[in-house]
Protein backbone atom coordinates (compact mmCIF):
# COMPACT_ATOMS: atom_id res chain seq x y z
CA UNK A 1 0.00 0.00 0.00
CA UNK A 2 0.96 3.62 -0.19
CA UNK A 3 2.25 3.35 -3.73
CA UNK A 4 2.58 6.77 -5.32
CA UNK A 5 2.39 7.07 -9.08
CA UNK A 6 5.47 8.75 -10.48
CA UNK A 7 5.70 10.19 -13.96
CA UNK A 8 9.01 12.00 -13.43
CA UNK A 9 10.82 9.71 -15.85
CA UNK A 10 8.60 10.83 -18.69
CA UNK A 11 10.70 13.87 -19.70
CA UNK A 12 13.68 11.74 -20.71
CA UNK A 13 11.52 9.02 -22.17
CA UNK A 14 9.53 11.09 -24.60
CA UNK A 15 12.00 10.78 -27.50
CA UNK A 16 12.16 7.00 -27.03
CA UNK A 17 8.38 6.73 -27.03
CA UNK A 18 8.20 8.93 -30.11
CA UNK A 19 10.76 6.85 -32.00
CA UNK A 20 8.92 3.68 -31.00
CA UNK A 21 5.65 5.16 -32.25
CA UNK A 22 7.37 6.16 -35.50
CA UNK A 23 8.50 2.55 -36.01
CA UNK A 24 4.97 1.28 -35.34
CA UNK A 25 3.61 3.73 -37.91
CA UNK A 26 6.29 2.68 -40.40
CA UNK A 27 5.46 -1.01 -39.92
CA UNK A 28 1.73 -0.54 -40.39
CA UNK A 29 2.16 1.81 -43.36
CA UNK A 30 4.35 -0.65 -45.26
CA UNK A 31 2.30 -3.72 -44.46
CA UNK A 32 -1.02 -1.99 -45.13
CA UNK A 33 0.05 -0.86 -48.61
CA UNK A 34 1.68 -4.20 -49.44
CA UNK A 35 -1.23 -6.12 -47.95
CA UNK A 36 -3.87 -4.25 -49.94
CA UNK A 37 -1.99 -4.58 -53.23
CA UNK A 38 -1.44 -8.30 -52.64
CA UNK A 39 -5.02 -8.85 -51.58
CA UNK A 40 -6.34 -7.29 -54.80
CA UNK A 41 -4.21 -9.82 -56.67
CA UNK A 42 -5.30 -12.55 -54.27
CA UNK A 43 -8.99 -11.76 -54.61
CA UNK A 44 -8.70 -11.62 -58.40
CA UNK A 45 -6.79 -14.93 -58.41
CA UNK A 46 -9.46 -16.49 -56.24
CA UNK A 47 -11.98 -15.69 -58.96
CA UNK A 48 -9.77 -16.85 -61.82
CA UNK A 49 -10.24 -19.85 -64.09
CA UNK A 50 -7.35 -21.84 -62.60
CA UNK A 51 -8.71 -24.27 -60.03
CA UNK A 52 -5.29 -24.88 -58.47
CA UNK A 53 -4.66 -21.18 -57.95
CA UNK A 54 -8.11 -20.74 -56.40
CA UNK A 55 -7.48 -23.69 -54.08
CA UNK A 56 -4.04 -22.38 -53.05
CA UNK A 57 -5.34 -18.90 -52.19
CA UNK A 58 -8.25 -20.35 -50.22
CA UNK A 59 -5.86 -22.60 -48.28
CA UNK A 60 -3.55 -19.71 -47.48
CA UNK A 61 -6.42 -17.55 -46.25
CA UNK A 62 -7.80 -20.30 -43.99
CA UNK A 63 -4.36 -21.16 -42.60
CA UNK A 64 -3.58 -17.57 -41.63
CA UNK A 65 -7.05 -16.76 -40.30
CA UNK A 66 -7.10 -19.79 -38.02
CA UNK A 67 -3.71 -19.40 -36.34
CA UNK A 68 -2.50 -16.66 -33.97
CA UNK A 69 -0.37 -13.83 -35.33
CA UNK A 70 2.23 -14.48 -32.62
CA UNK A 71 2.75 -18.05 -33.84
CA UNK A 72 3.03 -16.88 -37.46
CA UNK A 73 5.63 -14.36 -36.36
CA UNK A 74 7.67 -16.95 -34.44
CA UNK A 75 7.42 -19.39 -37.31
CA UNK A 76 8.78 -16.81 -39.74
CA UNK A 77 11.46 -15.41 -37.48
CA UNK A 78 12.67 -18.57 -35.69
CA UNK A 79 11.47 -21.31 -38.03
CA UNK A 80 12.52 -20.10 -41.47
CA UNK A 81 16.27 -19.89 -40.65
CA UNK A 82 16.32 -23.70 -40.49
CA UNK A 83 15.37 -23.61 -44.18
CA UNK A 84 18.25 -21.22 -44.76
CA UNK A 85 16.10 -18.09 -44.84
CA UNK A 86 17.46 -15.72 -42.21
CA UNK A 87 15.53 -12.49 -41.78
CA UNK A 88 16.24 -9.25 -40.02
CA UNK A 89 13.65 -8.65 -37.22
CA UNK A 90 12.12 -5.69 -39.05
CA UNK A 91 11.86 -7.62 -42.31
CA UNK A 92 10.36 -10.60 -40.48
CA UNK A 93 7.84 -8.31 -38.75
CA UNK A 94 6.81 -6.67 -42.02
CA UNK A 95 6.56 -10.05 -43.74
CA UNK A 96 4.42 -11.50 -40.94
CA UNK A 97 2.17 -8.44 -40.77
CA UNK A 98 1.75 -8.34 -44.54
CA UNK A 99 0.93 -12.04 -44.78
CA UNK A 100 -1.55 -11.73 -41.92
CA UNK A 101 -3.14 -8.57 -43.28
CA UNK A 102 -3.42 -10.02 -46.79
CA UNK A 103 -5.38 -13.05 -45.62
CA UNK A 104 -8.06 -10.86 -44.05
CA UNK A 105 -8.18 -8.21 -46.74
CA UNK A 106 -8.34 -10.80 -49.53
CA UNK A 107 -11.74 -11.80 -48.15
CA UNK A 108 -12.79 -8.16 -47.81
CA UNK A 109 -11.68 -7.20 -51.33
CA UNK A 110 -13.32 -10.35 -52.67
CA UNK A 111 -16.63 -9.37 -51.09
CA UNK A 112 -16.25 -5.94 -52.72
CA UNK A 113 -15.62 -7.44 -56.14
CA UNK A 114 -18.71 -9.61 -55.79
CA UNK A 115 -20.76 -6.56 -54.84
CA UNK A 116 -20.14 -4.79 -58.16
CA UNK A 117 -23.09 -5.51 -60.48
CA UNK A 118 -22.24 -7.79 -63.39
CA UNK A 119 -23.71 -5.28 -65.82
CA UNK A 120 -20.84 -2.88 -65.14
CA UNK A 121 -18.32 -5.38 -66.47
CA UNK A 122 -20.49 -6.33 -69.39
CA UNK A 123 -21.07 -2.71 -70.33
CA UNK A 124 -17.35 -1.94 -70.26
CA UNK A 125 -16.56 -5.00 -72.36
CA UNK A 126 -19.26 -4.00 -74.82
CA UNK A 127 -17.53 -0.63 -75.16
CA UNK A 128 -14.46 -2.53 -76.33
CA UNK A 129 -12.23 -2.12 -73.25
CA UNK A 130 -9.74 -4.89 -72.68
CA UNK A 131 -10.56 -7.23 -69.73
CA UNK A 132 -7.60 -6.02 -67.66
CA UNK A 133 -8.60 -2.39 -68.14
CA UNK A 134 -12.18 -3.26 -67.24
CA UNK A 135 -10.94 -4.70 -63.95
CA UNK A 136 -8.66 -1.78 -63.09
CA UNK A 137 -10.82 1.11 -64.31
CA UNK A 138 -14.37 -0.09 -63.77
CA UNK A 139 -14.71 -2.95 -61.29
CA UNK A 140 -11.92 -2.25 -58.78
CA UNK A 141 -12.75 1.41 -58.01
CA UNK A 142 -16.37 0.55 -57.30
CA UNK A 143 -15.35 -2.42 -55.17
CA UNK A 144 -12.89 -0.31 -53.15
CA UNK A 145 -15.58 2.21 -52.42
CA UNK A 146 -17.86 -0.45 -50.97
CA UNK A 147 -15.21 -2.05 -48.77
CA UNK A 148 -13.36 1.05 -47.65
CA UNK A 149 -14.80 1.08 -44.10
CA UNK A 150 -13.93 -2.59 -43.59
CA UNK A 151 -10.40 -2.00 -44.87
CA UNK A 152 -10.02 0.91 -42.45
CA UNK A 153 -11.00 -1.27 -39.50
CA UNK A 154 -8.63 -4.01 -40.60
CA UNK A 155 -5.70 -1.60 -40.80
CA UNK A 156 -6.42 -0.27 -37.29
CA UNK A 157 -6.70 -3.82 -35.93
CA UNK A 158 -3.38 -4.72 -37.53
CA UNK A 159 -1.77 -1.62 -36.04
CA UNK A 160 -2.87 -2.71 -32.57
CA UNK A 161 -1.76 -6.27 -33.21
CA UNK A 162 1.70 -5.06 -34.24
CA UNK A 163 2.45 -4.64 -30.51
CA UNK A 164 3.30 -8.33 -30.63
CA UNK A 165 6.36 -7.84 -32.86
CA UNK A 166 8.17 -6.46 -29.80
CA UNK A 167 8.66 -10.15 -29.01
CA UNK A 168 11.26 -10.51 -31.77
CA UNK A 169 13.03 -7.32 -30.65
CA UNK A 170 11.74 -4.89 -33.25
CA UNK A 171 12.17 -1.47 -31.66
CA UNK A 172 8.55 -0.34 -31.93
CA UNK A 173 6.33 1.22 -29.30
CA UNK A 174 5.83 -1.84 -27.07
CA UNK A 175 9.50 -2.78 -27.19
CA UNK A 176 10.47 0.73 -26.08
CA UNK A 177 7.96 0.43 -23.26
CA UNK A 178 9.53 -2.86 -22.16
CA UNK A 179 12.97 -1.23 -22.12
CA UNK A 180 11.70 1.83 -20.26
CA UNK A 181 9.96 -0.09 -17.52
CA UNK A 182 13.03 -2.27 -17.02
CA UNK A 183 15.07 0.90 -16.47
CA UNK A 184 12.67 2.99 -14.42
CA UNK A 185 10.95 0.18 -12.46
CA UNK A 186 7.71 2.06 -13.17
CA UNK A 187 5.98 -0.68 -15.11
CA UNK A 188 2.39 0.45 -14.57
CA UNK A 189 3.02 4.10 -15.39
CA UNK A 190 5.04 3.20 -18.48
CA UNK A 191 2.43 0.87 -19.92
CA UNK A 192 -0.31 3.32 -18.99
CA UNK A 193 1.31 6.11 -20.99
CA UNK A 194 2.07 3.80 -23.91
CA UNK A 195 -1.51 2.50 -23.91
CA UNK A 196 -2.72 6.09 -24.20
CA UNK A 197 -0.31 6.60 -27.12
CA UNK A 198 -1.77 3.53 -28.83
CA UNK A 199 -5.30 4.79 -28.18
CA UNK A 200 -4.44 8.16 -29.69
CA UNK A 201 -2.77 6.47 -32.66
CA UNK A 202 -5.73 4.22 -33.39
CA UNK A 203 -8.19 7.13 -33.16
CA UNK A 204 -5.87 9.28 -35.29
CA UNK A 205 -5.30 6.58 -37.89
CA UNK A 206 -9.02 5.93 -38.21
CA UNK A 207 -9.76 9.66 -38.63
CA UNK A 208 -6.99 9.99 -41.19
CA UNK A 209 -8.21 7.03 -43.23
CA UNK A 210 -11.82 8.20 -43.12
CA UNK A 211 -10.81 11.72 -44.17
CA UNK A 212 -8.60 10.32 -46.95
CA UNK A 213 -11.42 8.09 -48.10
CA UNK A 214 -13.90 10.96 -48.27
CA UNK A 215 -11.43 12.99 -50.26
CA UNK A 216 -10.33 10.41 -52.80
CA UNK A 217 -13.24 8.04 -53.08
CA UNK A 218 -16.25 10.36 -53.22
CA UNK A 219 -17.40 11.75 -56.52
CA UNK A 220 -16.41 9.86 -59.64
CA UNK A 221 -18.44 6.76 -60.25
CA UNK A 222 -21.41 6.30 -58.03
CA UNK B 1 20.91 -32.86 -22.30
CA UNK B 2 17.51 -34.51 -22.56
CA UNK B 3 16.61 -36.06 -25.87
CA UNK B 4 13.21 -35.06 -27.20
CA UNK B 5 11.58 -37.44 -29.61
CA UNK B 6 8.95 -36.20 -32.00
CA UNK B 7 6.32 -37.84 -29.85
CA UNK B 8 7.63 -36.02 -26.75
CA UNK B 9 7.25 -32.70 -28.53
CA UNK B 10 3.72 -33.44 -29.70
CA UNK B 11 2.64 -34.86 -26.36
CA UNK B 12 3.88 -31.83 -24.43
CA UNK B 13 2.27 -29.45 -26.87
CA UNK B 14 -1.05 -31.27 -26.67
CA UNK B 15 -0.90 -31.20 -22.86
CA UNK B 16 -0.24 -27.46 -22.97
CA UNK B 17 -3.15 -27.00 -25.38
CA UNK B 18 -5.47 -27.96 -22.51
CA UNK B 19 -4.61 -24.65 -20.85
CA UNK B 20 -5.27 -22.74 -24.04
CA UNK B 21 -8.68 -24.38 -24.29
CA UNK B 22 -9.48 -23.85 -20.61
CA UNK B 23 -8.48 -20.19 -20.77
CA UNK B 24 -10.58 -19.67 -23.92
CA UNK B 25 -13.63 -21.26 -22.32
CA UNK B 26 -13.32 -19.36 -19.04
CA UNK B 27 -12.73 -16.06 -20.84
CA UNK B 28 -15.65 -16.67 -23.18
CA UNK B 29 -18.03 -17.47 -20.32
CA UNK B 30 -16.73 -14.53 -18.27
CA UNK B 31 -16.87 -12.29 -21.33
CA UNK B 32 -20.49 -13.31 -21.91
CA UNK B 33 -21.51 -12.40 -18.35
CA UNK B 34 -19.68 -9.06 -18.26
CA UNK B 35 -20.60 -8.44 -21.89
CA UNK B 36 -24.32 -8.73 -21.04
CA UNK B 37 -23.90 -6.06 -18.36
CA UNK B 38 -22.11 -3.80 -20.84
CA UNK B 39 -24.82 -4.52 -23.42
CA UNK B 40 -27.57 -3.46 -20.98
CA UNK B 41 -25.66 -0.28 -20.27
CA UNK B 42 -25.05 0.34 -23.97
CA UNK B 43 -28.78 0.15 -24.80
CA UNK B 44 -29.90 1.89 -21.61
CA UNK B 45 -32.11 4.96 -21.91
CA UNK B 46 -29.90 7.01 -19.59
CA UNK B 47 -27.48 8.99 -21.66
CA UNK B 48 -24.52 8.85 -19.25
CA UNK B 49 -24.79 5.08 -18.76
CA UNK B 50 -24.85 4.67 -22.52
CA UNK B 51 -21.85 6.95 -22.86
CA UNK B 52 -19.91 4.96 -20.24
CA UNK B 53 -20.47 1.69 -22.13
CA UNK B 54 -19.47 3.40 -25.37
CA UNK B 55 -16.14 4.53 -23.87
CA UNK B 56 -15.58 1.12 -22.32
CA UNK B 57 -15.99 -0.56 -25.70
CA UNK B 58 -13.90 2.07 -27.46
CA UNK B 59 -11.12 1.71 -24.91
CA UNK B 60 -10.81 -2.05 -25.32
CA UNK B 61 -11.18 -1.95 -29.10
CA UNK B 62 -8.73 0.93 -29.48
CA UNK B 63 -5.76 -0.41 -27.51
CA UNK B 64 -3.65 -3.53 -27.99
CA UNK B 65 -4.68 -6.54 -25.91
CA UNK B 66 -1.02 -6.94 -24.94
CA UNK B 67 -1.10 -3.51 -23.25
CA UNK B 68 -4.34 -4.40 -21.43
CA UNK B 69 -2.68 -7.55 -20.10
CA UNK B 70 0.44 -5.64 -19.01
CA UNK B 71 -1.64 -2.97 -17.25
CA UNK B 72 -3.56 -5.60 -15.28
CA UNK B 73 -0.47 -7.64 -14.53
CA UNK B 74 1.53 -4.67 -13.26
CA UNK B 75 -1.33 -2.45 -12.11
CA UNK B 76 -3.35 -4.73 -9.83
CA UNK B 77 -0.43 -5.43 -7.47
CA UNK B 78 -0.23 -1.68 -6.88
CA UNK B 79 -3.77 -1.81 -5.51
CA UNK B 80 -2.66 -4.52 -3.11
CA UNK B 81 -3.88 -7.58 -5.03
CA UNK B 82 -1.51 -10.50 -5.40
CA UNK B 83 -1.75 -11.50 -9.00
CA UNK B 84 -0.57 -14.53 -10.92
CA UNK B 85 -0.25 -14.78 -14.71
CA UNK B 86 -3.37 -16.98 -14.78
CA UNK B 87 -5.50 -14.36 -12.99
CA UNK B 88 -4.24 -11.53 -15.17
CA UNK B 89 -4.83 -13.63 -18.29
CA UNK B 90 -8.40 -14.56 -17.34
CA UNK B 91 -9.25 -11.03 -16.25
CA UNK B 92 -7.69 -9.38 -19.30
CA UNK B 93 -9.32 -11.68 -21.83
CA UNK B 94 -12.67 -11.53 -20.01
CA UNK B 95 -12.77 -7.72 -20.07
CA UNK B 96 -11.63 -7.57 -23.68
CA UNK B 97 -14.16 -10.23 -24.74
CA UNK B 98 -16.96 -8.39 -22.90
CA UNK B 99 -16.33 -5.25 -24.94
CA UNK B 100 -16.34 -7.06 -28.28
CA UNK B 101 -19.34 -9.26 -27.44
CA UNK B 102 -21.36 -6.29 -26.18
CA UNK B 103 -20.69 -4.46 -29.44
CA UNK B 104 -21.67 -7.50 -31.53
CA UNK B 105 -24.93 -8.00 -29.60
CA UNK B 106 -25.77 -4.31 -29.67
CA UNK B 107 -25.87 -4.66 -33.44
CA UNK B 108 -28.36 -7.47 -32.98
CA UNK B 109 -30.54 -5.53 -30.55
CA UNK B 110 -30.65 -2.55 -32.90
CA UNK B 111 -31.61 -4.79 -35.79
CA UNK B 112 -34.74 -5.95 -33.96
CA UNK B 113 -37.63 -3.85 -35.31
CA UNK B 114 -38.90 -1.20 -32.87
CA UNK B 115 -42.40 -2.62 -33.19
CA UNK B 116 -41.23 -5.62 -31.17
CA UNK B 117 -40.63 -3.33 -28.16
CA UNK B 118 -44.04 -1.75 -28.63
CA UNK B 119 -45.66 -5.14 -28.89
CA UNK B 120 -43.93 -6.14 -25.67
CA UNK B 121 -45.18 -3.14 -23.75
CA UNK B 122 -48.68 -3.50 -25.14
CA UNK B 123 -48.70 -6.98 -23.61
CA UNK B 124 -47.94 -5.30 -20.28
CA UNK B 125 -44.36 -6.58 -20.00
CA UNK B 126 -41.94 -4.34 -18.17
CA UNK B 127 -38.54 -3.40 -19.61
CA UNK B 128 -36.51 -6.34 -18.33
CA UNK B 129 -39.15 -8.85 -19.39
CA UNK B 130 -39.34 -7.28 -22.84
CA UNK B 131 -35.59 -7.69 -23.15
CA UNK B 132 -35.50 -11.24 -21.83
CA UNK B 133 -38.53 -12.65 -23.63
CA UNK B 134 -38.67 -10.71 -26.87
CA UNK B 135 -35.62 -8.66 -27.79
CA UNK B 136 -32.60 -10.66 -26.66
CA UNK B 137 -33.65 -14.03 -28.14
CA UNK B 138 -34.01 -12.39 -31.53
CA UNK B 139 -30.80 -10.38 -31.15
CA UNK B 140 -28.79 -13.47 -30.18
CA UNK B 141 -30.27 -15.50 -33.02
CA UNK B 142 -29.18 -12.82 -35.48
CA UNK B 143 -25.65 -12.49 -34.11
CA UNK B 144 -24.82 -16.16 -33.70
CA UNK B 145 -22.33 -16.18 -36.60
CA UNK B 146 -20.24 -13.17 -35.46
CA UNK B 147 -20.29 -14.49 -31.88
CA UNK B 148 -18.75 -17.78 -32.97
CA UNK B 149 -16.37 -15.78 -35.16
CA UNK B 150 -15.30 -13.82 -32.10
CA UNK B 151 -14.69 -17.06 -30.19
CA UNK B 152 -12.11 -17.95 -32.85
CA UNK B 153 -10.48 -14.56 -32.36
CA UNK B 154 -10.47 -15.15 -28.59
CA UNK B 155 -8.76 -18.53 -28.91
CA UNK B 156 -6.06 -16.91 -31.02
CA UNK B 157 -5.73 -14.06 -28.51
CA UNK B 158 -4.88 -16.48 -25.70
CA UNK B 159 -1.46 -16.80 -27.36
CA UNK B 160 -0.63 -13.33 -26.02
CA UNK B 161 -0.91 -14.47 -22.42
CA UNK B 162 2.34 -16.39 -22.97
CA UNK B 163 4.07 -13.00 -22.88
CA UNK B 164 2.95 -12.25 -19.32
CA UNK B 165 4.08 -15.72 -18.32
CA UNK B 166 0.98 -17.87 -18.46
CA UNK B 167 2.02 -21.43 -19.27
CA UNK B 168 -0.15 -22.16 -22.33
CA UNK B 169 0.58 -23.49 -25.79
CA UNK B 170 2.94 -20.79 -27.06
CA UNK B 171 4.93 -20.49 -23.84
CA UNK B 172 5.39 -24.24 -23.69
CA UNK B 173 6.47 -24.26 -27.31
CA UNK B 174 9.09 -21.59 -26.57
CA UNK B 175 10.49 -23.79 -23.80
CA UNK B 176 10.50 -26.87 -26.02
CA UNK B 177 12.13 -24.90 -28.79
CA UNK B 178 14.88 -23.76 -26.44
CA UNK B 179 15.57 -27.37 -25.53
CA UNK B 180 15.36 -28.93 -28.98
CA UNK B 181 16.44 -26.14 -31.35
CA UNK B 182 13.84 -27.27 -33.85
CA UNK B 183 11.73 -24.13 -34.26
CA UNK B 184 10.41 -25.10 -37.68
CA UNK B 185 8.92 -28.31 -36.35
CA UNK B 186 7.78 -26.94 -32.97
CA UNK B 187 6.06 -23.78 -34.23
CA UNK B 188 4.69 -25.73 -37.18
CA UNK B 189 2.95 -28.12 -34.79
CA UNK B 190 1.73 -25.25 -32.63
CA UNK B 191 0.18 -23.64 -35.70
CA UNK B 192 -1.47 -26.97 -36.58
CA UNK B 193 -2.95 -27.32 -33.09
CA UNK B 194 -4.42 -23.81 -33.24
CA UNK B 195 -5.71 -24.55 -36.70
CA UNK B 196 -7.38 -27.74 -35.48
CA UNK B 197 -9.07 -25.74 -32.71
CA UNK B 198 -10.16 -22.79 -34.82
CA UNK B 199 -10.96 -24.19 -38.24
CA UNK B 200 -14.08 -26.18 -37.22
CA UNK B 201 -15.43 -23.08 -35.47
CA UNK B 202 -14.70 -20.91 -38.51
CA UNK B 203 -16.57 -23.42 -40.64
CA UNK B 204 -19.46 -23.44 -38.18
CA UNK B 205 -19.62 -19.63 -38.21
CA UNK B 206 -19.67 -19.66 -42.01
CA UNK B 207 -22.50 -22.21 -41.98
CA UNK B 208 -24.53 -20.09 -39.55
CA UNK B 209 -23.96 -17.06 -41.75
CA UNK B 210 -25.19 -18.83 -44.86
CA UNK B 211 -28.20 -20.18 -43.00
CA UNK B 212 -29.04 -16.68 -41.75
CA UNK B 213 -28.86 -15.35 -45.31
CA UNK B 214 -31.44 -17.87 -46.47
CA UNK B 215 -34.08 -16.70 -44.00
Amino acid sequence: MGYVLDFGWLDDAITLIASGAAMTIFLIAVSAVAGIVLSVLGAAARRSRHALLRRAIAGYVELIRNTPFLVQLFFIFFGLPSLGIRLDPIVAAILAMTLNMTAYTTEIVGAGLDAVPKGQREAALALGLRPRLVFIKIVLPQALKVIYPALTSQIVIMMLESAVVSQIAVRELTYEADLLQARTFRAFETYFIVTLVYLAMSIGLRRLLVAGGNRFLSGGVS
Amino acid sequence: MIEFTLWDIIRNLLLAARWTILLSVVAFVGGTVVGLVILFMRISKRRWVQRFAEYYIGLFQGTPLLMQLFLLFFGLPLLGFRIEPWTAAVLGLTLCASAFLAEIWRGGVQAVPLGQWDAGSSLGLHYLKQLRLIILPQAFAMTRAPTVGFLVQLIKSTALTSIIGFEELVRTSNAINNATFEPFKVYGFVALIYFALCFPLTRYAKMLELRALKH
